[in-house]
Protein backbone atom coordinates (compact mmCIF):
# COMPACT_ATOMS: atom_id res chain seq x y z
CA UNK A 1 0.00 0.00 0.00
CA UNK A 2 1.52 3.30 -1.35
CA UNK A 3 -0.18 6.63 0.32
CA UNK A 4 0.88 9.56 -1.93
CA UNK A 5 2.03 11.91 1.18
CA UNK A 6 3.76 15.65 0.86
CA UNK A 7 7.18 15.29 1.21
CA UNK A 8 9.07 15.49 4.65
CA UNK A 9 5.34 14.34 5.72
CA UNK A 10 5.63 10.49 7.31
CA UNK A 11 2.88 8.81 8.23
CA UNK A 12 2.64 7.39 11.54
CA UNK A 13 2.65 4.20 12.64
CA UNK A 14 -0.01 2.45 15.29
CA UNK A 15 2.34 0.84 17.31
CA UNK A 16 4.16 3.89 18.13
CA UNK A 17 0.79 5.32 18.87
CA UNK A 18 0.18 3.34 21.59
CA UNK A 19 1.74 3.04 24.93
CA UNK A 20 1.50 0.90 27.24
CA UNK A 21 1.38 2.08 30.94
CA UNK A 22 1.97 -0.08 34.15
CA UNK A 23 -0.74 1.87 37.19
CA UNK A 24 0.18 -0.43 40.02
CA UNK A 25 1.06 -2.15 41.96
CA UNK A 26 2.69 0.46 44.13
CA UNK A 27 0.49 3.35 42.45
CA UNK A 28 -1.64 5.12 44.55
CA UNK A 29 -4.34 5.24 42.09
CA UNK A 30 -4.74 1.48 41.72
CA UNK A 31 -4.81 0.00 45.52
CA UNK A 32 -2.49 -2.96 45.61
CA UNK A 33 -2.74 -4.25 41.97
CA UNK A 34 -1.95 -3.30 38.71
CA UNK A 35 -3.42 -2.48 35.57
CA UNK A 36 -1.94 -2.48 32.47
CA UNK A 37 -3.81 -0.07 30.16
CA UNK A 38 -3.01 1.00 26.78
CA UNK A 39 -3.34 4.40 25.61
CA UNK A 40 -3.48 6.17 22.16
CA UNK A 41 -3.03 10.03 23.37
CA UNK A 42 -5.63 10.36 25.86
CA UNK A 43 -8.04 7.29 25.62
CA UNK A 44 -7.68 3.83 27.18
CA UNK A 45 -7.73 1.14 24.72
CA UNK A 46 -7.55 -1.72 26.43
CA UNK A 47 -7.32 -2.67 30.19
CA UNK A 48 -6.00 -5.78 31.42
CA UNK A 49 -5.85 -6.13 35.40
CA UNK A 50 -3.46 -8.16 36.65
CA UNK A 51 -4.44 -8.53 40.24
CA UNK A 52 -2.16 -10.79 43.24
CA UNK A 53 0.01 -9.02 44.37
CA UNK A 54 -1.24 -9.58 48.04
CA UNK A 55 -2.47 -12.59 47.68
CA UNK A 56 -2.28 -14.70 50.64
CA UNK A 57 -3.26 -17.88 50.02
CA UNK A 58 -6.12 -17.96 52.81
CA UNK A 59 -8.04 -20.63 50.96
CA UNK A 60 -5.16 -22.99 51.36
CA UNK A 61 -4.51 -21.68 55.01
CA UNK A 62 -8.18 -22.66 56.18
CA UNK A 63 -7.62 -26.18 54.84
CA UNK A 64 -4.75 -26.62 57.57
CA UNK A 65 -6.34 -25.02 60.69
CA UNK A 66 -9.55 -26.37 62.04
CA UNK A 67 -13.01 -24.36 62.12
CA UNK A 68 -12.30 -22.14 65.50
CA UNK A 69 -8.48 -21.82 64.51
CA UNK A 70 -9.69 -20.15 61.20
CA UNK A 71 -11.81 -17.29 62.70
CA UNK A 72 -9.00 -14.37 62.26
CA UNK A 73 -7.03 -15.10 59.27
CA UNK A 74 -10.40 -15.29 57.15
CA UNK A 75 -11.29 -11.78 57.92
CA UNK A 76 -7.91 -10.31 56.92
CA UNK A 77 -8.89 -10.19 53.07
CA UNK A 78 -11.08 -6.96 54.82
CA UNK A 79 -10.29 -5.89 57.81
CA UNK A 80 -12.71 -2.75 57.45
CA UNK A 81 -15.34 -5.19 56.67
CA UNK A 82 -14.41 -7.99 59.18
CA UNK A 83 -17.52 -9.14 60.53
CA UNK A 84 -19.27 -9.13 57.01
CA UNK A 85 -16.24 -11.38 55.86
CA UNK A 86 -16.37 -13.74 58.30
CA UNK A 87 -20.45 -13.96 58.21
CA UNK A 88 -21.03 -16.67 55.81
CA UNK A 89 -18.47 -18.76 56.92
CA UNK A 90 -20.04 -18.74 60.38
CA UNK A 91 -23.45 -19.31 58.63
CA UNK A 92 -21.70 -22.05 56.84
CA UNK A 93 -19.96 -23.51 59.65
CA UNK A 94 -23.14 -23.42 61.60
CA UNK A 95 -24.82 -25.60 58.98
CA UNK A 96 -22.16 -28.15 59.12
CA UNK A 97 -22.15 -28.59 62.83
CA UNK A 98 -25.81 -27.87 63.09
CA UNK A 99 -25.98 -25.37 65.69
CA UNK A 100 -28.69 -23.18 66.45
CA UNK A 101 -27.48 -19.32 66.75
CA UNK A 102 -29.72 -17.81 70.03
CA UNK A 103 -32.00 -15.02 68.60
CA UNK A 104 -29.93 -12.66 70.87
CA UNK A 105 -27.08 -13.71 69.05
CA UNK A 106 -29.07 -13.54 65.32
CA UNK A 107 -29.76 -9.67 66.32
CA UNK A 108 -26.16 -8.12 67.31
CA UNK A 109 -24.80 -10.15 64.56
CA UNK A 110 -26.92 -8.09 62.29
CA UNK A 111 -26.61 -4.96 64.58
CA UNK A 112 -22.29 -5.43 64.32
CA UNK A 113 -22.41 -6.30 60.86
CA UNK A 114 -24.25 -2.92 59.78
CA UNK A 115 -22.07 -0.77 61.64
CA UNK A 116 -18.84 -2.54 60.27
CA UNK A 117 -20.62 -1.94 56.85
CA UNK A 118 -20.63 1.76 57.50
CA UNK A 119 -17.11 1.55 58.80
CA UNK A 120 -15.90 -0.05 55.76
CA UNK A 121 -18.13 2.32 53.02
CA UNK A 122 -16.13 5.43 54.95
CA UNK A 123 -13.19 4.31 53.86
CA UNK A 124 -14.01 3.59 50.49
CA UNK A 125 -15.48 6.89 50.47
CA UNK A 126 -12.33 8.44 51.73
CA UNK A 127 -10.42 6.58 49.32
CA UNK A 128 -12.96 7.79 46.79
CA UNK A 129 -12.82 11.49 47.94
CA UNK A 130 -9.23 11.76 47.56
CA UNK A 131 -8.43 10.42 44.50
CA UNK A 132 -11.14 12.54 42.66
CA UNK A 133 -9.30 15.48 44.67
CA UNK A 134 -12.07 16.03 47.05
CA UNK A 135 -9.78 16.07 50.44
CA UNK A 136 -12.45 17.82 52.61
CA UNK A 137 -14.33 13.79 51.32
CA UNK A 138 -10.86 12.21 52.53
CA UNK A 139 -10.93 13.88 55.88
CA UNK A 140 -14.85 13.94 56.63
CA UNK A 141 -15.31 10.23 56.21
CA UNK A 142 -11.94 8.82 58.00
CA UNK A 143 -13.51 11.32 61.23
CA UNK A 144 -16.65 9.99 61.11
CA UNK A 145 -15.79 6.20 61.07
CA UNK A 146 -14.05 7.04 64.39
CA UNK A 147 -17.47 7.01 65.76
CA UNK A 148 -18.39 3.34 65.06
CA UNK A 149 -14.98 2.52 65.11
CA UNK A 150 -14.83 3.58 68.88
CA UNK A 151 -18.53 1.80 69.01
CA UNK A 152 -17.31 -1.45 67.97
CA UNK A 153 -14.60 -1.49 70.06
CA UNK A 154 -16.57 -1.15 72.68
CA UNK A 155 -18.69 -3.81 71.61
CA UNK A 156 -15.76 -6.74 70.68
CA UNK A 157 -12.60 -5.23 72.21
CA UNK A 158 -10.56 -4.46 68.86
CA UNK A 159 -10.98 -1.30 67.06
CA UNK A 160 -10.88 -2.86 63.61
CA UNK A 161 -10.00 -6.55 63.02
CA UNK A 162 -12.92 -7.98 65.33
CA UNK A 163 -13.11 -11.54 65.11
CA UNK A 164 -16.31 -10.99 66.58
CA UNK A 165 -18.67 -13.85 65.11
CA UNK A 166 -17.79 -17.69 65.59
CA UNK A 167 -19.31 -20.57 64.59
CA UNK A 168 -22.48 -20.90 66.97
CA UNK A 169 -23.22 -16.82 67.92
CA UNK A 170 -20.95 -14.15 68.38
CA UNK A 171 -17.81 -14.10 71.07
CA UNK A 172 -18.99 -12.18 73.75
CA UNK A 173 -22.02 -10.12 74.67
CA UNK A 174 -22.88 -6.48 74.41
CA UNK A 175 -21.70 -4.18 77.53
CA UNK A 176 -24.72 -2.93 79.68
CA UNK A 177 -25.24 0.35 78.21
CA UNK A 178 -25.08 -0.40 74.82
CA UNK A 179 -28.32 0.23 73.67
CA UNK A 180 -28.28 3.46 74.32
CA UNK A 181 -25.04 4.41 73.67
CA UNK A 182 -25.53 2.65 69.84
CA UNK A 183 -29.17 4.72 69.38
CA UNK A 184 -27.27 7.83 70.06
CA UNK A 185 -24.15 7.09 67.51
CA UNK A 186 -25.71 5.92 64.96
CA UNK A 187 -28.08 8.81 65.27
CA UNK A 188 -25.63 11.68 64.91
CA UNK A 189 -24.14 9.56 62.45
CA UNK A 190 -26.74 9.63 60.14
CA UNK A 191 -27.46 13.59 60.74
CA UNK A 192 -23.73 13.73 60.13
CA UNK A 193 -23.76 11.75 56.69
CA UNK A 194 -26.60 13.48 55.29
CA UNK A 195 -24.13 16.52 55.25
CA UNK A 196 -22.44 14.65 52.71
CA UNK A 197 -25.12 15.41 50.12
CA UNK A 198 -24.26 18.99 49.99
CA UNK A 199 -20.59 18.79 49.67
CA UNK A 200 -19.81 15.69 47.66
CA UNK A 201 -23.13 14.33 45.89
CA UNK A 202 -24.66 17.52 45.21
CA UNK A 203 -21.12 19.19 44.28
CA UNK A 204 -20.94 20.27 40.10
CA UNK A 205 -17.50 19.18 40.33
CA UNK A 206 -18.18 15.97 41.08
CA UNK A 207 -20.97 15.11 38.88
CA UNK A 208 -19.50 16.55 35.66
CA UNK A 209 -16.80 14.13 36.42
CA UNK A 210 -18.42 11.20 37.12
CA UNK A 211 -21.85 11.53 35.56
CA UNK A 212 -21.70 9.18 32.22
CA UNK A 213 -18.08 7.75 33.13
CA UNK A 214 -17.95 4.07 32.65
CA UNK A 215 -21.90 3.42 32.13
CA UNK A 216 -22.43 -0.14 32.55
CA UNK A 217 -26.07 -1.51 31.43
CA UNK A 218 -28.69 -3.75 33.38
CA UNK A 219 -27.90 -6.01 30.51
CA UNK A 220 -23.91 -6.22 30.71
CA UNK A 221 -24.33 -6.01 34.58
CA UNK A 222 -26.40 -9.34 34.45
CA UNK A 223 -24.08 -11.10 32.07
CA UNK A 224 -20.95 -9.98 33.80
CA UNK A 225 -22.33 -11.64 36.98
CA UNK A 226 -21.40 -8.26 39.09
CA UNK A 227 -23.05 -7.71 42.07
CA UNK A 228 -23.38 -5.26 45.05
CA UNK A 229 -23.29 -1.67 44.71
CA UNK A 230 -22.15 -2.01 40.81
CA UNK A 231 -24.78 -4.26 40.49
CA UNK A 232 -27.45 -2.30 42.09
CA UNK A 233 -26.04 0.94 40.43
CA UNK A 234 -27.21 -0.50 36.83
CA UNK A 235 -31.09 -0.93 38.03
CA UNK A 236 -30.65 -4.47 39.08
CA UNK A 237 -32.96 -4.90 42.68
CA UNK A 238 -30.68 -7.64 44.15
CA UNK A 239 -29.86 -7.19 47.39
CA UNK A 240 -29.07 -10.39 49.43
CA UNK A 241 -30.77 -8.87 53.03
CA UNK A 242 -33.73 -8.62 51.04
CA UNK A 243 -33.84 -11.53 48.55
CA UNK A 244 -31.94 -14.45 50.81
CA UNK A 245 -32.58 -13.23 54.35
CA UNK A 246 -30.18 -14.96 56.66
CA UNK A 247 -30.41 -14.55 60.59
CA UNK A 248 -32.30 -11.41 61.79
CA UNK A 249 -33.01 -9.75 58.23
CA UNK A 250 -35.89 -11.68 57.81
CA UNK A 251 -37.55 -9.66 60.73
CA UNK A 252 -36.68 -6.61 59.80
CA UNK A 253 -37.88 -4.43 56.93
CA UNK A 254 -34.56 -4.05 54.55
CA UNK A 255 -35.29 -1.58 52.15
CA UNK A 256 -32.76 -2.17 48.61
CA UNK A 257 -31.00 1.05 47.14
CA UNK A 258 -31.29 1.24 43.18
CA UNK A 259 -30.31 3.40 40.90
CA UNK A 260 -30.53 2.88 37.19
CA UNK A 261 -28.34 4.81 35.01
CA UNK A 262 -25.34 2.73 35.85
CA UNK A 263 -21.97 4.90 35.74
CA UNK A 264 -19.91 6.20 37.99
CA UNK A 265 -22.06 8.50 39.85
CA UNK A 266 -24.63 6.31 40.62
CA UNK A 267 -22.31 3.51 41.61
CA UNK A 268 -20.83 6.22 44.15
CA UNK A 269 -24.09 7.11 45.74
CA UNK A 270 -25.20 3.64 46.11
CA UNK A 271 -22.96 2.89 49.30
CA UNK A 272 -23.80 6.27 50.94
CA UNK A 273 -27.46 5.24 50.72
CA UNK A 274 -26.63 1.62 52.26
CA UNK A 275 -24.97 3.66 54.92
CA UNK A 276 -28.62 5.77 55.71
CA UNK A 277 -30.48 2.23 55.24
CA UNK A 278 -27.77 0.76 57.63
CA UNK A 279 -28.77 3.35 59.68
CA UNK A 280 -32.26 1.93 59.60
CA UNK A 281 -32.21 -1.52 60.32
CA UNK A 282 -29.42 -0.82 63.28
CA UNK A 283 -32.61 0.94 64.94
CA UNK A 284 -34.89 -1.71 63.90
CA UNK A 285 -33.19 -4.11 65.30
CA UNK A 286 -32.18 -2.40 68.44
CA UNK A 287 -36.35 -2.74 69.31
CA UNK A 288 -36.53 -5.80 68.89
CA UNK A 289 -33.66 -7.44 69.77
CA UNK A 290 -34.39 -9.92 72.63
CA UNK A 291 -33.01 -7.90 76.14
CA UNK A 292 -31.36 -10.90 77.31
CA UNK A 293 -30.17 -14.25 76.73
CA UNK A 294 -27.20 -16.19 76.05
CA UNK A 295 -25.24 -15.36 72.45
CA UNK A 296 -22.85 -18.43 72.11
CA UNK A 297 -24.00 -22.16 71.92
CA UNK A 298 -21.52 -24.36 73.39
CA UNK A 299 -19.22 -26.32 70.81
CA UNK A 300 -17.20 -29.49 71.05
CA UNK A 301 -13.29 -28.99 71.02
CA UNK A 302 -12.51 -29.37 67.34
CA UNK A 303 -15.70 -30.02 66.26
CA UNK A 304 -16.13 -31.99 62.77
CA UNK A 305 -18.52 -31.57 59.91
CA UNK A 306 -19.67 -34.69 58.12
CA UNK A 307 -19.93 -35.36 54.66
CA UNK A 308 -21.31 -32.30 53.47
CA UNK A 309 -20.91 -29.19 51.41
CA UNK A 310 -22.41 -26.07 51.75
CA UNK A 311 -22.54 -22.64 50.11
CA UNK A 312 -23.71 -19.28 52.01
CA UNK A 313 -23.52 -16.28 51.16
CA UNK A 314 -24.33 -12.51 52.51
CA UNK A 315 -24.54 -9.31 51.36
CA UNK A 316 -21.09 -7.87 52.09
CA UNK A 317 -19.94 -3.99 51.46
CA UNK A 318 -19.12 -4.99 48.58
CA UNK A 319 -22.10 -7.19 47.15
CA UNK A 320 -22.86 -10.88 47.76
CA UNK A 321 -19.65 -12.58 49.49
CA UNK A 322 -19.87 -16.55 49.27
CA UNK A 323 -18.73 -18.94 50.94
CA UNK A 324 -18.11 -22.25 49.86
CA UNK A 325 -17.27 -25.06 52.55
CA UNK A 326 -16.31 -28.93 51.25
CA UNK A 327 -16.24 -30.78 54.38
CA UNK A 328 -15.11 -34.62 54.54
CA UNK A 329 -15.39 -35.47 58.30
CA UNK A 330 -12.29 -33.56 59.40
CA UNK A 331 -12.12 -31.03 61.53
CA UNK A 332 -10.40 -28.98 59.11
CA UNK A 333 -12.80 -27.77 55.92
CA UNK A 334 -11.70 -30.08 53.08
CA UNK A 335 -11.86 -26.99 50.78
CA UNK A 336 -12.91 -23.84 51.57
CA UNK A 337 -13.80 -20.95 48.37
CA UNK A 338 -14.84 -17.25 49.17
CA UNK A 339 -16.37 -15.71 46.75
CA UNK A 340 -15.92 -12.11 47.21
CA UNK A 341 -17.74 -9.23 45.56
CA UNK A 342 -14.29 -7.35 44.58
CA UNK A 343 -13.07 -10.62 42.19
CA UNK A 344 -16.72 -10.86 40.66
CA UNK A 345 -16.77 -6.99 39.95
CA UNK A 346 -13.04 -7.20 38.75
CA UNK A 347 -14.36 -8.39 34.81
CA UNK A 348 -15.83 -4.98 34.78
CA UNK A 349 -12.52 -3.12 34.75
CA UNK A 350 -11.41 -3.79 31.22
CA UNK A 351 -15.44 -3.32 30.12
CA UNK A 352 -15.89 0.18 31.52
CA UNK A 353 -12.62 1.58 30.87
CA UNK A 354 -12.16 0.77 27.29
CA UNK A 355 -12.62 3.71 25.32
CA UNK A 356 -12.33 5.91 28.63
CA UNK A 357 -10.18 9.01 29.21
CA UNK A 358 -7.19 8.38 30.94
CA UNK A 359 -8.10 10.82 33.56
CA UNK A 360 -11.18 9.34 34.24
CA UNK A 361 -9.41 6.08 35.38
CA UNK A 362 -9.94 6.73 39.36
CA UNK A 363 -13.17 7.71 38.71
CA UNK A 364 -14.70 4.61 36.96
CA UNK A 365 -11.98 2.36 39.01
CA UNK A 366 -12.77 3.62 42.69
CA UNK A 367 -16.53 3.48 41.88
CA UNK A 368 -16.51 -0.21 41.28
CA UNK A 369 -16.08 -0.35 45.22
CA UNK A 370 -13.43 -2.94 44.52
CA UNK A 371 -11.04 -3.80 47.39
CA UNK A 372 -7.48 -5.50 46.08
CA UNK A 373 -6.69 -7.08 49.27
CA UNK A 374 -9.84 -8.88 49.06
CA UNK A 375 -10.02 -10.12 45.52
CA UNK A 376 -6.80 -11.52 45.78
CA UNK A 377 -7.51 -13.44 49.22
CA UNK B 1 -20.39 -35.59 48.77
CA UNK B 2 -17.16 -36.75 48.21
CA UNK B 3 -17.03 -40.41 48.22
CA UNK B 4 -18.05 -42.22 45.21
CA UNK B 5 -20.51 -43.97 46.61
CA UNK B 6 -22.30 -40.43 48.38
CA UNK B 7 -25.08 -40.25 45.62
CA UNK B 8 -26.14 -43.45 46.22
CA UNK B 9 -26.84 -42.84 49.39
CA UNK B 10 -29.02 -39.59 49.01
CA UNK B 11 -31.52 -40.73 46.12
CA UNK B 12 -33.20 -37.21 46.03
CA UNK B 13 -34.96 -38.01 42.95
CA UNK B 14 -36.97 -41.56 43.87
CA UNK B 15 -37.26 -41.89 47.46
CA UNK B 16 -37.59 -38.30 49.09
CA UNK B 17 -38.77 -39.67 52.61
CA UNK B 18 -35.88 -42.33 52.63
CA UNK B 19 -33.58 -39.04 53.28
CA UNK B 20 -34.35 -38.88 56.74
CA UNK B 21 -30.75 -37.46 58.32
CA UNK B 22 -29.12 -39.37 60.24
CA UNK B 23 -28.12 -36.88 63.22
CA UNK B 24 -31.16 -35.97 64.97
CA UNK B 25 -30.32 -32.38 65.65
CA UNK B 26 -30.38 -31.42 61.97
CA UNK B 27 -32.21 -28.64 60.84
CA UNK B 28 -36.13 -29.81 60.25
CA UNK B 29 -36.38 -29.08 56.63
CA UNK B 30 -34.10 -31.70 55.86
CA UNK B 31 -36.56 -34.14 56.44
CA UNK B 32 -38.73 -33.22 53.09
CA UNK B 33 -37.77 -31.77 50.22
CA UNK B 34 -38.11 -28.53 49.35
CA UNK B 35 -40.95 -28.40 46.76
CA UNK B 36 -39.81 -25.41 44.78
CA UNK B 37 -36.52 -26.87 44.41
CA UNK B 38 -37.47 -30.11 43.58
CA UNK B 39 -39.23 -29.08 40.62
CA UNK B 40 -36.00 -27.63 39.10
CA UNK B 41 -34.31 -30.88 40.01
CA UNK B 42 -36.97 -32.38 38.28
CA UNK B 43 -36.66 -30.44 35.39
CA UNK B 44 -33.25 -31.60 34.88
CA UNK B 45 -33.55 -35.16 35.66
CA UNK B 46 -36.23 -35.32 33.03
CA UNK B 47 -34.46 -33.89 30.42
CA UNK B 48 -30.96 -35.35 31.27
CA UNK B 49 -32.12 -38.42 32.41
CA UNK B 50 -28.69 -40.21 32.58
CA UNK B 51 -26.19 -37.62 32.00
CA UNK B 52 -27.11 -35.56 35.19
CA UNK B 53 -27.10 -36.87 38.79
CA UNK B 54 -29.21 -34.80 41.10
CA UNK B 55 -26.84 -34.98 43.89
CA UNK B 56 -28.53 -33.44 46.76
CA UNK B 57 -31.67 -31.13 46.69
CA UNK B 58 -31.72 -28.51 50.02
CA UNK B 59 -33.52 -24.99 51.08
CA UNK B 60 -32.18 -23.40 48.30
CA UNK B 61 -29.61 -25.16 47.12
CA UNK B 62 -29.19 -27.99 44.17
CA UNK B 63 -26.37 -29.98 43.27
CA UNK B 64 -26.45 -31.29 39.74
CA UNK B 65 -23.53 -33.60 38.74
CA UNK B 66 -22.43 -34.48 34.64
CA UNK B 67 -19.39 -35.81 32.99
CA UNK B 68 -17.34 -32.99 31.05
CA UNK B 69 -18.13 -34.50 27.55
CA UNK B 70 -22.10 -33.40 28.55
CA UNK B 71 -21.33 -30.36 30.62
CA UNK B 72 -21.82 -27.69 27.75
CA UNK B 73 -25.29 -29.22 26.80
CA UNK B 74 -26.83 -29.02 30.64
CA UNK B 75 -25.07 -25.75 30.75
CA UNK B 76 -26.93 -24.43 28.09
CA UNK B 77 -30.12 -25.89 29.45
CA UNK B 78 -29.75 -24.32 33.09
CA UNK B 79 -29.35 -21.19 30.72
CA UNK B 80 -32.00 -21.29 28.56
CA UNK B 81 -34.81 -23.33 30.33
CA UNK B 82 -34.04 -22.78 33.72
CA UNK B 83 -32.70 -18.80 33.43
CA UNK B 84 -29.91 -18.85 35.64
CA UNK B 85 -27.80 -16.27 34.18
CA UNK B 86 -24.32 -15.45 36.17
CA UNK B 87 -21.98 -17.56 37.76
CA UNK B 88 -20.97 -16.86 41.52
CA UNK B 89 -17.82 -18.54 41.68
CA UNK B 90 -15.58 -21.23 40.23
CA UNK B 91 -14.21 -23.56 42.28
CA UNK B 92 -11.90 -26.60 41.52
CA UNK B 93 -11.54 -29.50 44.46
CA UNK B 94 -8.57 -31.59 44.09
CA UNK B 95 -9.33 -35.45 45.45
CA UNK B 96 -5.58 -36.98 44.98
CA UNK B 97 -7.23 -40.51 46.59
CA UNK B 98 -10.06 -40.70 43.37
CA UNK B 99 -7.03 -39.11 41.21
CA UNK B 100 -9.60 -36.91 39.95
CA UNK B 101 -10.45 -33.04 40.18
CA UNK B 102 -13.85 -31.50 41.01
CA UNK B 103 -14.90 -28.42 38.79
CA UNK B 104 -17.93 -26.72 40.94
CA UNK B 105 -19.79 -23.97 39.23
CA UNK B 106 -22.01 -21.95 41.72
CA UNK B 107 -25.15 -20.24 39.58
CA UNK B 108 -27.20 -18.00 40.14
CA UNK B 109 -30.10 -15.99 38.79
CA UNK B 110 -31.02 -12.04 38.76
CA UNK B 111 -33.46 -12.04 35.89
CA UNK B 112 -36.06 -14.60 37.54
CA UNK B 113 -37.14 -12.98 41.05
CA UNK B 114 -38.05 -16.89 42.21
CA UNK B 115 -34.61 -18.35 41.25
CA UNK B 116 -33.42 -15.05 43.76
CA UNK B 117 -32.25 -17.10 46.44
CA UNK B 118 -30.89 -20.66 44.08
CA UNK B 119 -27.59 -21.10 44.19
CA UNK B 120 -27.70 -23.82 41.55
CA UNK B 121 -24.02 -25.96 42.04
CA UNK B 122 -22.89 -27.47 38.48
CA UNK B 123 -19.85 -30.23 38.99
CA UNK B 124 -17.97 -31.95 36.81
CA UNK B 125 -14.40 -34.14 36.98
CA UNK B 126 -11.65 -34.09 34.83
CA UNK B 127 -8.76 -36.89 35.18
CA UNK B 128 -5.60 -36.28 37.90
CA UNK B 129 -2.08 -36.33 37.00
CA UNK B 130 0.90 -37.10 39.54
CA UNK B 131 3.25 -34.56 37.86
CA UNK B 132 1.12 -32.00 36.31
CA UNK B 133 1.69 -29.83 33.16
CA UNK B 134 -0.82 -27.16 33.76
CA UNK B 135 -2.31 -26.94 29.66
CA UNK B 136 -0.33 -29.91 28.26
CA UNK B 137 -1.76 -33.16 30.34
CA UNK B 138 -5.35 -34.35 30.23
CA UNK B 139 -6.73 -32.16 33.20
CA UNK B 140 -8.87 -30.27 31.22
CA UNK B 141 -12.42 -29.34 31.26
CA UNK B 142 -14.41 -27.79 28.82
CA UNK B 143 -14.92 -24.19 29.59
CA UNK B 144 -18.12 -22.70 30.60
CA UNK B 145 -17.15 -18.93 29.07
CA UNK B 146 -19.67 -18.86 25.60
CA UNK B 147 -22.70 -19.69 28.46
CA UNK B 148 -21.88 -18.00 31.18
CA UNK B 149 -19.61 -15.08 30.04
CA UNK B 150 -18.97 -14.34 34.42
CA UNK B 151 -17.03 -17.44 34.67
CA UNK B 152 -14.22 -15.64 32.81
CA UNK B 153 -11.62 -15.19 35.76
CA UNK B 154 -13.17 -17.50 37.92
CA UNK B 155 -11.69 -20.29 35.33
CA UNK B 156 -8.30 -18.56 34.84
CA UNK B 157 -7.98 -18.39 38.88
CA UNK B 158 -9.30 -22.20 38.86
CA UNK B 159 -6.82 -22.84 36.31
CA UNK B 160 -3.39 -21.83 37.79
CA UNK B 161 -4.57 -22.37 41.46
CA UNK B 162 -5.42 -26.40 40.61
CA UNK B 163 -4.12 -27.24 36.71
CA UNK B 164 -7.03 -27.74 35.14
CA UNK B 165 -7.43 -26.64 31.84
CA UNK B 166 -10.49 -24.63 30.07
CA UNK B 167 -10.44 -25.84 26.72
CA UNK B 168 -12.13 -22.83 24.23
CA UNK B 169 -11.34 -20.86 26.65
CA UNK B 170 -10.11 -17.66 25.08
CA UNK B 171 -7.24 -16.04 27.68
CA UNK B 172 -5.72 -19.39 29.83
CA UNK B 173 -2.99 -17.18 31.42
CA UNK B 174 -1.93 -16.41 35.15
CA UNK B 175 -3.81 -14.26 37.22
CA UNK B 176 -3.25 -14.14 40.84
CA UNK B 177 0.23 -16.25 41.09
CA UNK B 178 3.62 -14.49 40.31
CA UNK B 179 4.42 -14.92 36.45
CA UNK B 180 7.64 -17.25 37.22
CA UNK B 181 6.05 -19.47 39.52
CA UNK B 182 6.99 -22.94 38.79
CA UNK B 183 6.08 -25.02 41.51
CA UNK B 184 2.88 -27.50 41.53
CA UNK B 185 -0.66 -25.69 41.23
CA UNK B 186 -0.91 -24.36 44.98
CA UNK B 187 -4.27 -25.53 46.06
CA UNK B 188 -3.29 -29.40 45.07
CA UNK B 189 -3.32 -31.15 47.86
CA UNK B 190 0.30 -32.44 47.23
CA UNK B 191 1.08 -29.00 47.44
CA UNK B 192 2.25 -28.37 51.29
CA UNK B 193 2.87 -25.44 53.41
CA UNK B 194 6.06 -25.10 55.10
CA UNK B 195 5.65 -25.99 58.71
CA UNK B 196 2.47 -27.60 58.31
Amino acid sequence: MTTQLPPGLQLEKVDERIMTLNVGPQHPGSGHMRLIIKVDGDYIVSCDPDPGYVHRGEEKMAEYRNYIVNIPHLERPVIHDSCNVLYPYCLGVEELLGLEVPERAKYLRVIASELNRCVYIQYWLAIYGIFLGHSTMFMWPAGDRELLIDLLEKITGARVTHAYFVPGGIRNDVPANFEEMCLKRVNYFEKRIKEYAAIFYDNPILISRTQGAGVLSREDAIRLGTTGSTLRASGVDFDLRKKEPYDAYGELDVHSNVLKDGDSYARSKIPWLDMLESCNIIRQALQKMPKSGSVRVKLKPNPKGGNDEVYKRVESGRGSLGCYIVSRSQPEPYRLKLSVGSFRNLICMPYLLKGEKLGNMPAVYWSLNYWPVEADR
Amino acid sequence: MSQPETPETKPVATAPPAKAPPPAAKAPPQKELPQFEKSIADKLEGKFSTKATIEFVKVNRIRVKVNKEDMLDVARFIRDELHFDHAESVTGVDYPDQKEIEVTYHLGSYTDPELAKQVLTLATRAPREENPSPGNDSTRVPSLRDIFYSVEFHERECFEMLGVYFENHPDNRRLLLPEDWADLPPMRKDFKIKGR
